[in-house]
């Protein structure tokens, strides 16, 4: 390999009260996919939104084949051939699909005055040709499921004819087939000649696609190393700085527990059918399935956040009724969603409010009045039991990071006394430090008689944290597994169960 | 690639419009089925006259309407329009009566002050980012202060310019017999039909959409889009001087008093008309339709002999069950 395409030295970079980055450094040569790794605020995002101008690098030196480049904003690193696709995919949803990839760069007809739709929709079409894709440029842009949008931005960027393609984290919403698709596109890119900065919190997918990997810990360039000579705990450690106890698997056997929560016919349009199960007290239960199996779906059926054509529910084995959220709550049942800070905080306000907010009738008194003495000795008590870390209980949840954001939502229905706990992707977006630690608390949790329902789209997180699995395939369940007896490969053959053989033996 | 792929790719959208396309028939048939019910009921509704005089009343709503049709469209709102329309048709007064500047020159001041003003409210939005409710609320008061500056709280007629009352109601056709159709009416069509060229075949459309849909995936794209968020301000402006003048030229003077609610005529327009005030969403043939709506709404229950009171609250019955309807297809969705 001869001159890389980007190189960064000596980079850095500081916001008002933090030094984000330090003397960082990094490369990319041509044709090859650099993965980028380290926790949340390890400055991999920093790094990334300076290489591609959307902050300005406070000193140090970014080389371009070689030559010193000056990246003002986002359109000079677009001119200088760098793309990026953000974490958080940014769409026009009413917009076409060909019109998304152009815009800013539409061809024009009758001297300019006027768009040319029909060259707009060829050229859209002939990029996707390029990479084998097969997506109709006039479609609606907000019509197509992640993954497809996703590959939309993967065009878009090439499309500007970009030699280095920075993607920040864009397996977290796709499942295992729609990740393989993407690998495949990623490796065509590479064979192409382009450079690829990657950017991931999910380990396993590490040595899949990498030549090389480069670890960032704390805003420093610690090291990169050849996938090919690199093994997964030296990684992990390097991230965290410090050994990671992997807490044994959990596997106890609570089927002489009584049944806290039963659930049978739940069913709902296309989306559920004839779902059911039970979770005894004190049981992690896994809810294991590909994306569109129907998981959250169910989960939020139960809570009732979601109408349902048929279905019984019962709680401590009295039947009951729940038609809104407020039931559920009644009845003892938290549901902690997926997108925490869309559905599970109000993260402009502080630790304290967003603690008390499912309990505030609680701490009210008669006349209306926030007892908030009261709420503010059980919300600092519950956040010590969780090692929230918070410079104080009046902090923003907007300023903290994912793992301590998810423990506010967990604190939340914990003074609400749930003893009925929806986890739904709780480590998602968290990194690897904090993933152990939510970890530890689902196990306390359960240990303390709390009774939990774990969604989670990656397997070994299912495989360690669970009791016993369900696994659901495309609204049904398709099985039940013993955590004991479960493998990877058990569980991915009933996540992929089509065909109607549902196993009743276990369900009821 | 194969030909079945072609045809799949040919039909798709189609598909895609119907969406869209089924909301504007729905608002159609609303209108015409209104319009069947008050002929039905009054002789005196389906006639030459009163059909005209419909258009008519509708021509500065609708032009208002199809202004801020852009503003809404990039999910931003405008309150300003409305005693912005009055304070340009007060300029065009004093430049032509007072200033004695030609009427042309007059008219081309009417559209300059829109554009000043809309301009104004843009750059407080994009640039100094305050929130478009406030901002052209500000606006609001501000033109309504000055119009009653400006034309010292007085009205100014136009009496020695007899030329002026042509530009809304002479009629170019007027030489076809049965086609006395007031200039103000085909104003308000060309206004429109120039509208909605430029919001489906320019760049300029598109961008609106583009905001309205995601601005900072604009933003990142790498175009200016601060910059033609300010321009779907200033054509609204542009638009509220023409309304300005049609105003003017009805009434042969400037009411420097009038002005407000129009804007909430014009933002009812393009709510029924299927516009969605989250951005992203709207066109023009909607918010005429949507004006003709509240038009032939108020037209009809004054035939009909119902107390003005009533129609002001029936028509607010409309707007919410639109508004409500639209709710509805976006939940499904």
């Amino acid at each position: 390999m001869a001159e890389p395409l980007i190189a960064v030295k000596n980079l850095n970079k500081s916001f008002p009260g933090v030094q984000a980055l330090k003397d960082v450094q990094f490369d990319l040569f041509p044709g090859e996919i650099h993965t980028l790794v380290g926790e949340n605020g390890a400055g991999k995002s920093t790094l990334m939104k300076i290489i591609a101008g959307i902050y300005q690098k406070d000193s140090g030196e970014i080389l371009l084949a070689g030559k010193p480049i000056d990246i003002a904003n986002p359109r000079s690193a677009l001119d200088h051939g760098i793309s990026i696709i953000h974490q958080e995919l940014n769409m026009m949803n009413h917009l076409t699909v060909a019109q998304n990839i152009f815009i800013g760069r539409e061809p024009k007809k009758a001297k300019g005055l006027f768009l040319d739709e029909k060259k707009l929709n060829d050229d859209a079409r002939s990029l996707f040709a390029l990479l084998k894709l097969n997506i109709d440029p006039t479609t609606k842009m907000g019509d197509l499921t992640i993954a497809k949008q996703q590959m939309v931005e993967i065009i878009k960027a090439i499309s500007y004819n970009s030699k280095v393609l920075i993607m920040d984290e864009p397996t977290a919403a796709l499942n295992a087939t729609e990740i393989d698709e993407l690998f495949a596109v990623m490796r065509n890119l590479r064979s192409k000649g382009i450079g690829i900065i990657y950017i991931s919190h999910r380990m396993d997918e590490l040595f899949r696609i990498s030549d090389r990997i480069t670890v960032m810990r704390d805003g420093q360039y610690i090291g990169t190393f050849r996938a090919a000579d690199a093994n997964l705990d030296q990684i992990i450690s390097l991230m965290v700085g410090r050994k990671i106890e992997q807490s044994a698997a959990r596997a106890h056997d609570c089927r002489d527990q009584p049944v806290v929560l039963k659930v049978s016919g739940l069913s709902r349009g296309k989306v559920l059918k004839d779902v059911g199960f039970e979770v005894h007290k004190g049981e992690v239960l896994g809810l294991a399935g590909l994306m569109g199996a129907g998981r959250t779906e169910a989960a939020r059926a139960i809570f009732g956040a979601d109408p349902i054509d048929a279905g019984e529910v019962w709680v401590d084995g009295k039947k009951v009724h729940i038609q809104r959220p407020a039931d559920a709550v009644h009845h003892g049942i938290g549901y902690l969603s997926e997108d925490r800070k869309r559905y599970g905080l109000a993260v402009g306000l502080d630790v304290e409010t967003n603690s008390g907010l499912a309990s505030l009738k609680q701490f009210t008194g008669p006349a209306g009045f926030v007892k908030s003495k009261q709420l503010r000795a059980i919300a600092q008590d519950t956040a010590n039991k969780l090692a929230i870390k918070t410079p104080s209980l009046q902090q923003k949840v907007k300023y903290l990071s994912g793992g301590n954001q998810q423990k506010v939502v967990i604190a939340k229905w914990l003074i609400r006394n749930c003893d009925i706990l929806f986890f739904d992707e709780p480590t998602r977006g968290i990194d690897v430090g904090a993933k152990q630690e939510i970890y530890r608390l689902i196990n306390e949790l359960a240990d303390s008689g709390k009774t939990i329902i774990m969604i989670s789209s990656e397997l070994p997180e299912i495989l360690r944290m669970s009791d016993r699995i369900v696994v659901m395939c495309e609204g049904r369940v398709t099985g039940e597994l013993m955590a004991s007896e479960a493998t990877q490969e058990k569980v991915m053959k009933l996540a992929t169960q089509r065909e109607t053989m549902v196993q009743k033996a276990n369900s009821n | 690639m194969p030909k079945t792929s072609v045809a799949a790719v040919a039909a798709a959208p189609k598909k895609n419009s119907s969406a869209v396309a089924r909301q504007k028939i729905f608002a159609f048939s609303s209108l015409i089925i209104l319009m069947i019910a008050f002929s039905l009921a009054s002789p005196n509704f389906f006639k030459a006259d009163n059909l005209i005089a419909i258009m008519l009343a509708t021509a500065v709503t609708g032009v208002l309407a199809v202004g801020i049709t852009f503003v809404i469209i990039t999910g931003g709102i405008d309150l300003s329009i409305g005693t912005l329309m009055t304070f340009c048709s007060v300029m065009t007064a004093k430049a032509i009566t007072v200033w004695h500047l030609p009427i042309l020159v007059g008219l081309l001041v009417a559209i300059l002050t829109g554009m000043t003003f809309g301009c104004l409210s843009g750059i407080l939005i994009a640039k100094l980012k305050l929130p478009p409710f406030i901002a052209t609320l500000g606006v609001n008061m501000l033109t309504k202060g000055l119009s009653l500056i400006v034309a010292q709280s007085k009205p100014i007629y136009f009496s020695d310019y007899p030329v002026f009352s042509q530009i809304s109601m002479g009629s170019v056709f007027g030489f076809i017999k049965d086609f006395q159709i007031p200039n103000a009416v085909l104003i308000f069509f060309i206004v429109a039909i120039v509208s909605s060229i430029i919001l489906n075949k320019t760049s300029f459309g598109r961008y609106t959409f583009a905001i309205g849909s995601n601005e900072e995936a604009v933003r990142l794209s790498g175009v200016n889009s601060d910059r033609w968020k300010i321009g779907a301000y200033v054509l609204c402006g542009a638009i509220a001087g023409i309304a300005g003048i049609l105003i003017a030229s009805r009434l042969n003077s400037a009411q420097p008093a009038l002005g407000q609610g129009y804007e909430t005529d014009a933002i009812a327009a393009c709510v029924i008309g299927g516009t969605s005030m989250s951005g992203g969403e709207g066109t023009i043939l909607g918010t005429i339709i949507g004006a003709f709506i509240i038009t032939v709404l108020t037209n009809g229950l004054r035939i009909l002999n119902v107390p003005q009171e009533w129609q002001i609250v029936i028509t607010g019955l409309i707007i919410i069950g639109a508004v409500y309807l639209d709710t509805l297809r976006r939940k499904k969705k």
